[in-house]
């Protein structure tokens, strides 16, 4: 009789042992909770799914390991399509991508769609005006401090600050001198593209 | 053209990006430059730049070496370049928790967010605030009420998000700035009129009048920006829902106009709102549609995602709502957003005719391999749905599923569709055949230890009673050679079931069992050789106690049990039947279909709750000798919900007593009661044997009072017994405010609710999950049986429940579900009578006139078959 126990008591144990393998999952409340707090993450990886930018504003995702493979399954799951809309590990992901950039804007899967498009739009045409139009790695990674300030203007600790990509750049207010390098860079590779034309 | 040149132009130059080998030790060795004068701007702003690069990239700073790096960068703010200064403030924000003293910037900042260059003062009071305590918050209040009431919106927004941030950590001062918020709510810009409205509710929010003057105030005006009206929206939602409010409330009214807004981002929160509402009906879901409806043919990816998963959640509760989009719906299915295909499909299935399922499978799984996890469990959820719906479709459904298995896929999604593929099974007894293959196909190969010894259970408990059992056998062999030690044990178990039911395979199972016993895991060893011995035996009763039918016992129970027994060492054996009973779960309220979203409650092995009022009983001195607990009911209200004290009881069974355990609230705030008992005049031969009172009753602090009854020696039919209950207890009056109580009291009594014991009270549920094995275990000795006719009661379900809440006892083997348009039907029933003697009812009803029922009781004692029949009778 007690060695039938044992055996039975053990196979308990097993069950409670895979129970607390089970990835823990956060539990979010069905109805809203009125809240500014719409931006979980904002995310720039390049076309091999590295990391250019990250920044995180909740505890969703605590170590820098979660993070980066957060950003794999992210970049897996988007980067051969062209929508602009997923739903990953129970949050709503809008993206963006543009020649080797990928833009994402994350927010909690109960969270207005539409309002975080807002801030990836918002990003994107900031950039863009930023650099001239010429939103890719390379004038990206020249140009990392304005990336900085525009996303500190456009989202704090998760609250939308600015949706207004005009306000943003002007808020930014990145002097000429910074561009001017990129500027002169591209006003010779036009010359230089003429010439070879002709 | 000049992007191809680029491209080019970027693979000659492999080192285009600059940040790509950075090493932290280089970069904070190149910081040294902050101190050199004069400041290089530029140079020291590439420098921060690579800082906070390397903070992004997840770079772990040492204290000493961020300390170190901070300090230097201090110096920066002598520069005026405007740049550098803003990314002097994204620095000190990025270092705020690794650094220390990061406080000693406070001067330099204060005087930014004062200053005069409006470019500086906004990130400035954002930078200070989040180095900013609750003491030092005080020191700047004045400074940040200015700025939040400040005429250039990005100051203002800072200020007004900064103090959102501050509320959780100093709300008592951020609250004194509540008039500057108002103020600022009325401003023309959007984004501050946005922030300050989030600031205002969060500071209101616990206060439910201010809240709703907030929002008659701000509906009334009218607002301009389209993030303000969406915060807007859901504060009168939630109001809503907190108050109850009808559809007739103003606040709805608002919601309801709000779907008329220019902006969609307004429209769709408000349709979103009010499909979100609780208990809405069909006419105010309407506009809700059409707007949705609406919105599915956008050309904006995110816009047709968010209604057509909308349209979802209302499917669920309202499919008749959502037919009018059907054809919205169709459009969608070829989207090129495969979220957005899949949520259309879904839905359809919901709202769609039984004729257009084969069709909609058929679309789905031509792109099923590329959606997200997510949306797969989606789809197998709407399936399981749907075979509830229309049963004769389940072939379909079944191939459509065992091909979703072959895919690749996560656990969560595996486990959907074995969960779909088992209830199926259970379902419908045609589909099990085919249902078992695919599971056995699928353990084949399957990565999941929980999933494989989940289908082995099954494949133990249904294979065996299928007309080939033999050829499962193989399947669960295959698992005893190949797999871990979890699944291998498993698999034994289920090669035992099949040798203990079917005779002829009897001897290949022990010769299988025999190769399992030279396992190189113990616990798979022990299992064989048990099993190996019990089948030997070959005797019926032997199989079904040990092979069909486990353990009932709770585990933490046993558990201390058998301490106690090593303790106290006797010449008794080990008795079983002191063990409490593991209180069988109760159904699993079928959880509301959410998909999506995945909520869980952290699972834990938490001691039941009745190993908790075990450990409460036992506590107390009078209930020492009662033996273990039997059986705890579940609490009986014994006075209305609004009345002076508020009692409810629970009984707690033991062998030969019962403990009363009355749980009182005082709701008087000018009472204290003491020395509270609840007096009890049975109508049997029951005995009162002792009160133990409650010594303090204070106001709204509810406390335990117990009694303790005998049950009848010599009576033991006498299950079922009325008592009349008086609450008695000493008043002493007392000062509402301070709580102080009166020196003298007087002693009063308040009449309860009568309390009955029924004799569900003296059964304790249990599963067999092997209900014929059971029957022959327990043998026909005391076997009695009768015929009852049940005149009022017209259906066959309604019987089921009658007796099964009556008597107490858990329906084994899916009996209680009644198969549609059946006239009779069998109802099988196990439990534990006190004492520890189990109980089998066999029920046979039959449909007429009313409801015949011929009740056949088995037990291994007499007294428990005679007061079965007895209370039925």
């Amino acid at each position: 009789m007690l060695f039938y126990l044992q055996c039975h008591l053990k196979s308990h144990n097993g069950n409670t042992k895979t129970v607390l393998k089970k990835k823990k999952v956060t539990t979010i409340s069905l109805y809203l909770e009125p809240s500014l707090y719409t931006v979980k993450a904002v995310l720039i990886l390049d076309n091999d799914g590295e990391r250019l930018y990250a920044k995180y504003y909740d505890d969703t995702y605590p170590t820098v390991k979660e993070q980066k493979a957060f950003e794999k399954n992210i970049f897996n799951k988007t980067h051969r399509t062209d929508s602009e809309i997923a739903l990953l590990d129970g949050l709503t992901v809008v993206y963006k991508s543009n020649i080797d950039l990928y833009f994402y804007v994350i927010g909690s899967s109960h969270e207005n769609e539409l309002m975080l498009m807002s801030v990836l739009n918002c990003l994107f045409d900031s950039l863009s005006q930023m650099l001239r139009k010429n939103v890719e790695k390379r004038a990206l990674l020249e140009n990392m401090e304005g990336l900085f300030l525009a996303v500190d203007e456009i989202v704090d600790g998760g609250v939308i600050l600015e949706s207004d990509a005009q306000q943003v750049v002007h808020r930014v207010a990145l002097r000429v001198g910074y561009l001017g390098r990129k500027r002169i860079k591209l006003v010779l590779r036009i010359i230089r593209l003429t010439c070879n034309l002709l | 053209m000049i992007k191809k040149f680029d491209k080019k132009d970027e693979e000659s130059g492999s080192g285009s990006n600059p940040f790509q080998h950075l090493e932290k030790s280089a970069v904070l060795q190149e910081a040294r430059i902050f101190n050199e004068t004069p400041i290089n701007p530029r140079r020291c702003l590439h420098i921060l730049t690579k800082i906070i690069y390397l903070l992004n990239q997840g770079e772990h700073f040492g204290t000493t070496e961020a300390t170190e790096a901070f300090f230097a960068m201090t110096r920066l703010f002598q520069s005026n370049d405007q740049t550098l200064r803003r990314m002097c403030y994204l620095t000190i924000k990025e270092m705020a928790n690794i650094s220390e003293d990061v406080i000693i910037v406070t001067s330099s900042l204060t005087k930014d967010m004062t200053g005069k260059e409006d470019i500086y003062r906004g990130p400035a009071i954002r930078a200070l605030c989040r180095i900013t305590d609750t003491t030092m918050l005080q020191a700047i209040e004045r400074y940040m009420k200015q700025a939040i009431v400040d005429k250039v919106p990005s100051v203002s927004s800072s200020a007004l998000v900064s103090s959102l941030h501050m509320v959780k950590m100093s709300y008592d001062v951020v609250k004194r700035w509540v008039n500057e918020a108002q103020e600022a709510a009325s401003s023309d810009n959007i984004m501050v009129q946005y922030h300050a409205l989030g600031l205002l509710y969060h500071l209101r929010k616990n206060d439910r009048l201010a809240v709703t003057k907030m929002l008659n105030t701000f509906t009334k005006s009218g607002l301009k920006s389209p993030f303000a009206y969406c915060m807007l929206i859901r504060i009168a939602s939630r109001l809503l829902e907190e108050t109850d409010g009808g559809h007739d409330s103003p606040l709805f009214d608002f919601i309801e106009g709000c779907l008329r807004n220019k902006h969609e981002m307004v429209v769709y929160e408000a349709a979103s709102a009010i499909v979100h509402l609780p208990n809405c009906r069909a006419r105010e879901l309407a506009p809700a549609v059409s707007v949705l409806q609406l919105f599915c043919s956008s050309p904006k990816a995110a816009l047709r995602y968010a209604a057509v998963r909308t349209l979802n959640k209302v499917a669920m509760k309202h499919p008749s709502a959502v037919t009018a989009c059907n054809l919205d719906l169709e459009n969608l299915i070829t989207d090129s957003n495969r979220s957005i295909a899949t949520l259309a499909i879904t839905t359809l299935l919901k709202t769609g005719s039984e004729s257009s399922v084969d069709r909609l499978m058929k679309q789905i799984s031509s792109f099923v391999s590329e959606i997200s996890d997510e949306f797969k469990v989606v789809v197998v959820q709407a399936i399981s749905a749907l075979c509830q719906k229309y049963p004769r479709k389940h072939s379909v459904m079944m191939n459509f599923l065992s091909n979703m298995l072959r895919d690749d896929g996560g656990f969560e999604y595996k486990r959907a569709i074995v969960d779909c593929i088992i209830g199926f099974i259970e379902e419908n007894p045609e589909s099990k055949e085919t249902g078992l293959a695919h599971l056995c196909e699928f353990i084949e190969d399957c990565e999941h230890t929980v999933l494989a010894t989940r289908i082995l259970h099954l494949l133990g408990k249904e294979g065996p009673r299928t007309p080939t059992p033999s050829k499962y056998i193989r399947f669960i062999f295959n698992r005893v050679i190949l797999e871990s030690e979890a699944v291998r044990a498993a698999a034994v178990s289920a090669l035992a079931k099949f040798g203990a039911q079917n005779d002829d395979l009897l001897p290949s199972v022990l010769v299988l069992l025999q190769r399992c016993m030279m396992d190189s895991d113990d616990e798979v060893r022990d299992r064989a050789t048990f099993y190996m011995n019990v089948l030997q035996q070959k005797q019926k009763a032997l199989n079904a106690a040990y092979i069909f039918n486990g353990l009932t016992v709770s585990v933490p129970g046993l558990e201390k049990s058998l301490h106690q027994y090593t303790l106290e060492p006797s010449e008794k054996p080990f008795d079983m039947k002191s063990v409490p009973l593991a209180t069988t779960p109760i159904n699993e309220l079928k959880t509301e279909l959410t998909p999506i979203v995945t909520t869980k409650l952290p699972e834990k092995v938490a001691p039941s709750r009745q190993d908790i009022y075990q450990e409460q009983l036992s506590a107390i001195p009078e209930f020492k000798g009662l033996g273990p607990l039997f059986k705890s009911s579940d609490p009986v209200q014994l006075t209305e919900a609004e009345t002076e004290y508020v009692v409810r009881c629970i009984k707690h069974t033991f062998t030969n007593h019962i403990v009363f355990q009355f749980d009182c609230t005082n709701t008087l705030n000018d009472q204290l009661l003491q020395k509270v008992i609840v007096q009890m005049e049975p109508s049997e031969a029951y005995e009162v044997v002792h009160y133990v009172p409650a010594a303090n009753l204070p106001y709204n602090q509810p406390s335990s009072c117990y009694t303790l009854v005998r049950l009848p020696d010599e009576d033991p039919t006498a299950v079922s017994c009325t008592f009349s209950c008086t609450m008695k207890y000493l008043v002493r009056d007392c000062d509402p405010n301070t709580g102080e109580p009166d020196e003298d009291g007087y002693d009063d009594e308040y009449l309860l609710e009568d309390l009955e014991v029924t004799v569900a009270d003296h059964i304790q549920k249990v599963l067999k999950p092997n209900f014929g094995a059971a029957w022959e275990e327990v043998g026909d000795d005391f076997e009695k049986e009768e015929t009852f006719a049940l005149a009022s009661v017209k259906t066959l379900e309604e019987a089921i429940n009658n007796i099964i809440s009556f008597l107490g006892m858990q329906p084994c083997e899916r009996t209680d579900k009644v198969p549609e348009n059946k006239n009779s039907h069998v109802l099988l029933l196990a439990g534990v009578f006190r004492g520890g003697h189990d109980i089998l009812v066999r029920s046979r009803l039959a449909l007429a006139d009313g409801v015949t029922m011929q009740v056949t009781v088995r037990s291994k004692d007499e007294i428990p078959v005679d007061v079965i029949l007895a209370s039925v009778g």
